[in-house]
């Protein structure tokens, strides 16, 4: 007799079921941590003022503008060139190298770790182009990383765009590019869409990549235009609970807080599209 | 008429071109770490980086194995948690979890993999480092048992996402004929499903993996950033990654220090292409095995 029988097969199962739900625990606590700490330690003068005092006093104001500033900046460049590639591979690109190239390139442009990405930004925008650490030099480096995430996304929706659809647009006149922008794009914009929400999470929340092309360590001002360095939410974080001794936890809380209602934020946006676009 | 043509044209060859340039951002991104590696490599001896057993950048000894030592001890620890606790979690979520049970697990799962790395950081700085350093008497709280954990974390995600798609995606018909031939649920489980499904569940392993060898800012802020050969589980580490990071913003353009942060990305970037290599070959298998 196995012990996958009987009174084992009982055991194994509840074991099974028990590890099953204990697995999300961790992610239920930290939350619970999060909201607990946070919520108390947010106020209207944390949202809308400079740190002061070294940073042990004020508020965020200018790591939450710097984020959304380079949140921007990430999507003006990574939406239309990510959106555009996949309509090549999907409408454009026979099976040669040219594709099985840039199928390769995406698989391993996903895969390349965060901080080789702000190596290179560093290297090849902040001192090789001579952008200097700035808004611009951190979303192109932001930018390049969202791309396989949002390349896949497109790929993906408009291999599911049935073929009727482009038969019907060119038999009626339509040239191919009109077909792509009026039929087949918002054909495949929920998934689309999903792709480049999770995307962005994923760079809002960002350090490694920003660290050394964008960031700065303490600007209580805003920045005024893309040359400039920026305030993060992401490294502020980073630089106050690492960097700055006697820091009140009240402010790392809050800061903590904001970040992960943005990221988390976005994440339900993508869940709450996706499942909107399943539903049709 | 013609403007319509002309505009066809001009998106055909934009497009064009605008893919093409994803081949020039990888190359660029290849060559940069490339070339800046080789600088480093004609000022210091190869052999002397591969197996030396110091990095200790202002004396100016580079030597990798203190720093592959680091990110050895938190994978270990990240994949011994994360692997058998994700291929369990993604049996239950396939085969036991009733549809509202796995819709809600599965979005816990997916904000598990939102919480920014330096948000894990932070929970392990305030709230995971120190019980692990009363529990096991430590001097510090801050060890590559630290960092595993977070890094376990981060990487479940990938991993029960992954297997729980390839069980799923398994032709009913496996199932009907172990039930048919007499075997019960569990064995079907085991005997049966597990093994067709093994190809995604490797992927997802090996995905995970990349994430883990990967990550940088929740290891730069919990494991102690310690470049020391002799490290166990519970000693101060620090790995590859964290050590691009915690030097980079100190180093002197230009310098043998400089070029020798590009050769550890190097490192990271074969270990990268070898991971995703792997893994795409799996899913590749997993989808012939699958029918599709």
């Amino acid at each position: 007799m196995s012990i996958l029988k009987g009174k084992g097969e009982k055991i194994i199962e509840s074991f099974i079921k028990t590890i099953g739900l204990l697995s999300i625990l961790p992610v239920v606590l930290i939350l619970g941590y999060i909201i607990f700490t946070g919520v108390p330690a947010i106020s209207w003068n944390f949202l809308s003022q400079a740190p002061k005092d070294g940073m042990r006093a004020g508020g965020i104001l200018p790591a939450i503008i710097g984020s959304l500033y380079l949140t921007l900046g990430t999507i003006v460049v990574s939406v239309p060139f990510g959106i555009l590639t996949g309509v090549y591979l999907v409408e454009y690109s026979k099976d040669n190298w040219i594709r099985r190239t840039i199928n390769l390139t995406i698989v391993n442009l996903a895969g390349i770790p965060s901080i080789i990405y702000g190596l290179f930004g560093m290297a090849f925008f902040v001192i090789y182009m001579k952008m200097g650490a700035s808004i611009l030099a951190g979303s192109l480096t932001l930018g390049i990383m969202c791309l396989p995430v949002i390349i896949t996304a497109t790929r993906e929706s408009l291999l599911a765009v049935p073929n009727h659809l482009r038969e019907a647009s060119l038999a009626l006149g339509a040239t191919k590019w009109e077909t792509i922008w009026k039929v087949i794009l918002p054909a495949g914009s929920p998934g689309i869409l999903t792709g480049v929400i999770l995307s962005i999470s994923r760079a809002a929340g960002e350090t490694a990549p920003i660290m050394f092309t964008v960031a700065a360590f303490y600007l209580p001002f805003l920045p005024e235009s893309i040359w400039d360095q920026a305030m993060t939410l992401p490294y502020h974080l980073y630089v106050i609970s690492t960097q700055v001794p006697n820091m009140p936890k009240a402010n790392m809380d809050g800061t903590l807080f904001v970040l992960v209602s943005i990221t988390v934020g976005f994440n339900v946006l993508g869940a709450y599209v996706r499942t909107k676009f399943k539903q049709r | 008429m013609n403007i319509r043509k002309t505009k066809d044209l001009l998106m055909k060859n934009s497009i064009f071109g605008i893919a093409g340039f994803n081949i020039i951002i990888v190359f660029l991104i290849f060559f940069f770490v490339f070339t800046n590696s080789m600088k480093f490599f004609t000022s210091f001896p190869i052999g002397n980086f591969f197996l030396g057993k110091e990095w200790i950048s202002l004396s100016d000894k580079y030597g990798l194995l203190p720093l592959f030592m680091g990110s050895f001890w938190v994978t270990l620890v990240a994949l011994g948690i994360s692997v058998p606790l994700s291929i369990i979690t993604a049996i239950y979520i396939a085969e036991y979890a009733s549809s509202k049970t796995r819709e809600r697990l599965k979005v816990l799962i997916e904000t598990m993999a939102a919480l920014p790395s330096v948000v894990l950081g932070y929970i392990g700085l305030y709230v995971l480092s120190n019980p692990i350093k009363e529990f096991f008497g430590l001097n510090t709280g801050l060890t590559a048992l630290t960092g595993g954990i977070l890094l376990a974390f981060m990487s479940i995600p990938t991993m029960v996402s992954i297997s729980d798609d390839s069980i799923r995606a398994l032709d009913n018909s496996y199932k009907e004929a172990s039930l048919a031939l007499g075997a019960n649920k569990l064995e079907t489980i085991i005997k049966i499903i597990l093994p067709a499904a093994f190809p995604g569940i490797f992927a997802g392993i090996m995905l995970g993996f990349g994430r883990i060898i990967g990550e940088t800012m929740t290891v730069l802020m919990v494991t102690g950033n310690a470049p020391i050969l002799d490290s166990g589980i519970l000693s101060p580490v620090r790995t590859l990654t964290a050590t691009i990071a915690a030097e980079m913003g100190e180093v002197v353009q230009g310098s043998t220090h400089y070029y020798s942060l590009f050769a550890v990305a190097l490192i990271l970037f074969a270990i990268s292409f070898a991971t995703n290599t792997i893994a795409d070959h799996f899913i590749h298998k997993s989808r012939k095995t699958m029918g599709k």
